[in-house]
């Protein structure tokens, strides 16, 4: 065997898609109730959680000020004045993932902007030259993959001083590597269309043909590793805030919820529950939703027996 | 064979160079890291003592390269010693590996024998109710969060049925015999390796169903059918083995999500492996352990590929290594 990597089948390119039939795209993606419904879920949290964090900054607060604590209401259980309880302070919790969620959906929008960024530029020039700035890019690429990811990220997270952006560079400054192998494995196949060699010919440059003709074919996988990978990036920060490295109160994220409310599990089993509700709920919004694209991208699967 | 490791072990070696380089790199990116920049005495969150620490372990009194030099000398050597308790870091590591060793591989096991036959089931039952039901059940597996999933099952085995989960064996159980404290010892692995498994059962059941949809496709299945043979033995005999090829490959890339999940498990489970040692020494900056953790993980994901690579041959003939 001439090269000892060219078995391994990445994870991400052996469900890519080379040729794709975008005509009815997205009658056969509608066709699909659960990523229907999951599209919907998707933008449902994103108009409430993006209102929400707006609404919250012009200074009207419903149905509680999430961050103004409140000692006589400590530790309430669900009611009708606190429809998810309060944690230890008197804070409304309903409030408070309601205010938590713009924090996960910008982590997830941001980190998976920064790794599509990187993983595109990087795929794309090692795809479109080939040779030795392939070799170098891919072994960068394979060195990255081979420490633990959440290791990366964790390392990477306690050294920097933490903050929504912070969080979100990190979690994008580790997670490129899928998409740029993705990328690349597109531009291989590109590379040696007539549309390519004909641009070319007309004297095209590279930064042209990668840019304008190549990358615009490439996108539509890159877009379904894009919205699974929302779902990773807002899994990573509630973890990193769980272990207390992401988010730091007060500002209130759906894993530092978790953490908080940790002491008071035998006595509020509600600041436990919830937010992992509302971590799951949206994960699973925008991977069902990703892997339904990806579904509607894939003749194979669209082939009904 | 043989040839086919030694040459792939000789590969891996700049690769865990550049780990090496590339954690060096991170760990400077610290707060402490610029300690050797002026005005760094001004910083009240350096501490006297991690001054002295960092001082004396890192070498910052040297170039930059002389420093990772020294460094790597002295993880190599065990010398790089913790902040902490001034063991060497190396040899902390070493010690914690065992554990989170067999958490993996019992979670590596869970893994397989759900994910297979799940993604097999769902492959004969391709785009029907049954095969639709199983996707939606492996996305919800994905979208749980681990530390939440740990943290409700801890919470129902300890404090509703009183079963003792947390650590590596029962306190304060005198076991009669080796075999059942073998058997509480192997049952203490085995709830945070299921939490370990769940991701990588949905990953691996849905790699399953795709490999084996594909291979159901191909000419040689009409052909098995055409000649007669029952669906059963088209799908087992025919599909299944070809199926698996791929799949092969897919395990080897599950230790590291194991590894990098062992962080959150472990620290919940009160297990003592190299997981809650990395959140340990994130907690206390403990710089050498976190830098070691980083090398050593990274080593044990490039053995974890190469043993995927030599399976990948043994299960299929037409694979030469040499």
């Amino acid at each position: 065997m001439a090269n000892a990597n060219d078995h391994i089948v990445q994870p991400a390119e052996a469900m890519q898609t080379i040729a794709v039939p975008r005509a009815g795209l997205w009658r056969r993606f509608a066709a699909d109730r659960p990523a229907l419904v999951s599209m919907v879920v998707m933008a449902c949290i994103f108009v409430v959680g993006m209102g929400y964090w707006t609404i919250h900054l012009s200074g009207v607060h419903w149905p509680y000020d999430p961050t103004v604590p409140d000692p006589p209401a400590q530790l309430l259980p669900p009611s009708a004045q606190h429809p998810l309880g309060t944690d230890e302070l008197g804070r409304d919790t309903l409030s408070r993932i309601l205010l938590g969620a713009h924090v996960s959906l910008l982590i997830g929008f941001v980190a998976v902007g920064i790794s599509i960024a990187i993983g595109a530029i990087i795929g794309s020039v090692s795809g479109y030259f080939g040779g030795w700035v392939d070799t170098i890019m891919m072994r960068f690429v394979d060195m990255m993959m081979c420490i633990p990811s959440f290791f990366l990220i964790l390392t990477v997270a306690a050294m920097l001083r933490p903050s929504i952006w912070y969080v979100a560079a990190v979690i994008g400054l580790t997670g490129w590597m899928g998409t740029s192998r993705l990328v690349r494995a597109e531009f291989l196949t590109l590379r040696e269309t007539d549309y390519v060699q004909a641009a070319r010919a007309v004297g095209a440059g590279p930064l042209r043909i990668i840019f304008r003709h190549i990358l615009p074919n490439a996108l539509p996988p890159v877009f379904v590793s894009a919205v699974l990978g929302v779902s990773g990036a807002i899994l990573a920060e509630a973890s990193l805030s769980y272990l207390g490295f992401g988010v730091q109160p007060p500002d209130p994220s759906w894993g530092n919820i978790v953490a908080d409310g940790r002491q008071y599990i035998l006595d509020a089993w509600w600041l436990i529950v919830f937010p992992g509700v509302a971590i799951f709920v949206t994960t699973l919004a925008f991977y069902v939703t990703g892997e339904g694209l990806r579904a509607a991208l894939d003749p194979k699967e669209t082939k009904r027996i | 064979m043989f040839k086919f490791i030694i040459r792939r072990l000789l590969i891996s070696l700049p690769l865990l160079a550049g780990v090496t380089i590339l954690s060096f790199f991170i760990i400077n990116l610290a707060p402490g890291g610029q300690i050797a920049l002026p005005g760094a005495e001004m910083n009240p969150s350096f501490n006297p003592h991690v001054r002295e620490m960092m001082k004396r372990q890192f070498h910052f009194d040297k170039p930059l390269i002389v420093q990772y030099g020294l460094i790597m000398r002295d993880a190599f050597t065990g010398k790089l010693a913790s902040f902490k308790d001034n063991r060497s870091a190396t040899g902390k590591v070493l010690q914690r590996m065992p554990a989170t060793l067999a958490l993996s591989a019992m979670a590596m096991v869970i893994t397989i024998s759900c994910a297979l036959p799940l993604g097999i089931y769902a492959a004969r039952h391709h785009g029907r109710w049954r095969d639709r039901l199983i996707s939606l059940i492996s996305f919800a597996l994905i979208s749980l969060p681990t530390f939440w999933v740990a943290y409700m099952l801890v919470l129902a085995c300890v404090r509703l049925w009183h079963i003792p989960v947390l650590g590596t064996e029962t306190f304060g159980v005198e076991f009669p015999n080796p075999f059942s404290a073998m058997v509480d010892a192997t049952w203490h692995v085995f709830l945070p390796a299921v939490v370990l498994a769940l991701g990588g059962i949905a990953v691996d059941s849905r790699y399953m169903r795709a490999s084996m949809v594909e291979a159901m496709n191909e000419d040689y299945i009409r052909t098995a059918r055409a000649k007669g043979l029952s669906e059963t033995q088209v799908a087992y005999r025919h599909a299944l083995r070809n199926s698996l090829r791929p799949i092969v490959t897919f395990i080897g890339y599950l230790l590291p999500a194991f590894l990098g999940g062992s962080v959150i498990v472990e620290q919940i489970f009160g297990y003592p492996g190299m997981g809650r040692l990395m959140y340990e020494a994130m907690m206390e900056r403990d710089m050498p352990v976190i830098m070691v953790e980083l090398m050593i993980g990274s080593a044990l994901v490039l053995l974890g590929n190469l043993l995927a690579d030599v399976l990948y041959a043994v299960v299929d003939p037409r694979v030469r290594l040499d």
